[in-house]
């Protein structure tokens, strides 16, 4: 059932992001969509309305940009709990490490080994 | 207050002697090979790096490579020739800077977006009949993944590409115009304005182009006193299926009907639904490996014997674009006659 609902979930965010690519003016880059969504997850998971999501469809909310967005907010917030008002400073990128290292890891390995097709 | 004694009317040229093309060279990419001119091209690359490390070095070799074909196909070496008239679409047109290098013929070089190689031609045929050159080579060049770096994004981030898009042609073609020789020949150039009429989508640059090649087509029509009938094929550079449509329409609205024959380069050069190619081919090399390849042979056959090439070019550069700046057009129109 985790599975379904993770698809259902997951796949609307990304069907979101596919028509604001569609349906608005070029000048809406995909850029523009990327910060949008990690920025609007952020905001979300602040108001406390993104953890429910993740509770309901878990990698569904988690692994798209805006559960990015509710890691940087969370981590911000356990920051702050800990260290004061620079934990609000450390603690988003700390908490979103893992997927940090993770992307500079994988993307050298694939540099080194694979060459792209263009 | 002289008068030009070549110049007619506004913005065109009328070559007295006019120059010969004697030999072309086109070299494509692998796309390119599998589309429906697959077989009018002098070679087909199935690898898009040509064993080079970079899509750069495999542009410039490719460019290298129809220079030296032209060459061959008319007998000459490159110190037989007077000028190297050459633009592509990387910084500082470095395929063109290059393959100068090894040729060692004066060069000039020349940007004029997509519309490079009609521009080449133009001046190529001014240099002739103006008696400053016996021969001038000139070619352009172009690939789809270095010209997605440098205009839009790497092809490596995968971003979406909608319908108008372009597909840029992976090529280079190559053209030897000569005073005297055997071949067609270019007996009119009408120079291009830039025009803008304010679209901004790099994504879309047929939009951005037609008013610039409908300019030229009707400029070249009222200079010569020619009506659309005089020309077998009017034949666009790039515009692509939406750009073709709003230049015929703009054309149509001077008072000339061009649409039975009036085609486009990059239309002719993919299958647009089977290649996933969206609004059609683009870049440098599309109108220079159609003209070239294509073009040429149905002059030598006899199927067109009078078409009016316009090479057109979507002014722009990624930074100007993200700075919000509008996508001047230009287009260079060049008559070519069967002989």
């Amino acid at each position: 059932m985790i599975f379904l609902k993770a698809f259902l979930v997951g796949g609307l965010l990304c069907v979101v992001a596919q028509l604001l690519m569609d349906l608005t003016s070029y000048r809406v880059t995909p850029a523009h969509i990327l910060v949008g969504f990690v920025a609007g997850g952020a905001v979300l998971s602040a108001l406390g309305l993104y953890q429910p999501l993740v509770n309901f469809a878990g990698a569904g909310a988690t692994v798209p940009l805006t559960g990015f967005g509710h890691l940087l907010a969370q981590g911000a917030i356990d920051g702050v709990k800990h260290k004061g008002l620079l934990g609000a400073f450390t603690g988003g990128v700390a908490a979103a490490a893992a997927g940090i290292t993770a992307a500079v890891v994988f993307g050298y390995l694939a540099a080194l080994f694979f060459r792209p097709k263009g | 207050m002289g008068i030009a004694a070549k110049k007619i009317g506004q913005q065109t040229y009328f070559f007295h002697q006019p120059p010969v093309i004697v030999s072309t060279a086109a070299i494509v990419g692998p796309k390119e090979g599998q589309g429906p001119l697959g077989h009018t091209f002098d070679k087909v690359v199935e690898d898009p790096y040509y064993k080079e490390k970079s899509w750069e070095k495999a542009e410039q070799r490719m460019l290298e490579e129809a220079m030296q074909k032209a060459l061959q196909k008319a007998n000459l070496a490159p110190q037989n020739v007077d000028f190297l008239l050459a633009g592509d679409l990387l910084n500082q047109i470095i395929a063109a800077d290059f393959t100068a290098r090894v040729l060692g013929i004066p060069f000039l070089g020349l940007y004029g977006a997509c519309a490079t190689m009609y521009e080449g031609m133009a001046l190529a045929a001014m240099l002739i009949d103006g008696g400053f050159a016996e021969y001038v080579l000139l070619g352009a060049s172009s690939h789809f993944s270095t010209a997605e770096r440098q205009y839009r994004y790497p092809t490596e981030q995968g971003v979406q590409r909608p319908m108008s898009a372009q597909w840029t042609v992976t090529g280079a073609g190559a053209m030897l115009l000569a005073r005297r020789g055997a071949g067609p020949v270019v007996t009119h150039a009408t120079v291009g304005r830039v025009v803008d009429l304010g679209s901004a989508d790099p994504n879309d640059m047929g939009a951005a182009m037609a008013p610039a090649a409908a300019d030229t087509i009707v400029r070249h029509l009222e200079d010569t006193g020619r009506v659309p009938g005089d020309y077998d094929l009017f034949l666009s550079g790039d515009l692509g299926a939406y750009g073709l449509v709003l230049a015929g329409k703009l054309v149509e609205q001077k008072g000339y009907h061009i649409a039975g024959h009036f085609n486009d380069c990059g239309l002719l050069i993919y299958h647009h639904r089977r290649q996933d190619t969206h609004a059609g081919g683009s870049g440098c090399a599309c109108s220079a490996v159609v003209t070239c390849g294509y073009l040429m042979q149905e002059l030598a056959a006899g199927r067109l014997r009078r078409v009016l090439g316009i090479g057109t070019g979507a002014l722009f550069s990624k930074c100007s674009s993200l700075q919000g700046e509008t996508i001047p057009g230009i287009a260079h129109a060049v008559a070519i006659e069967a002989r």
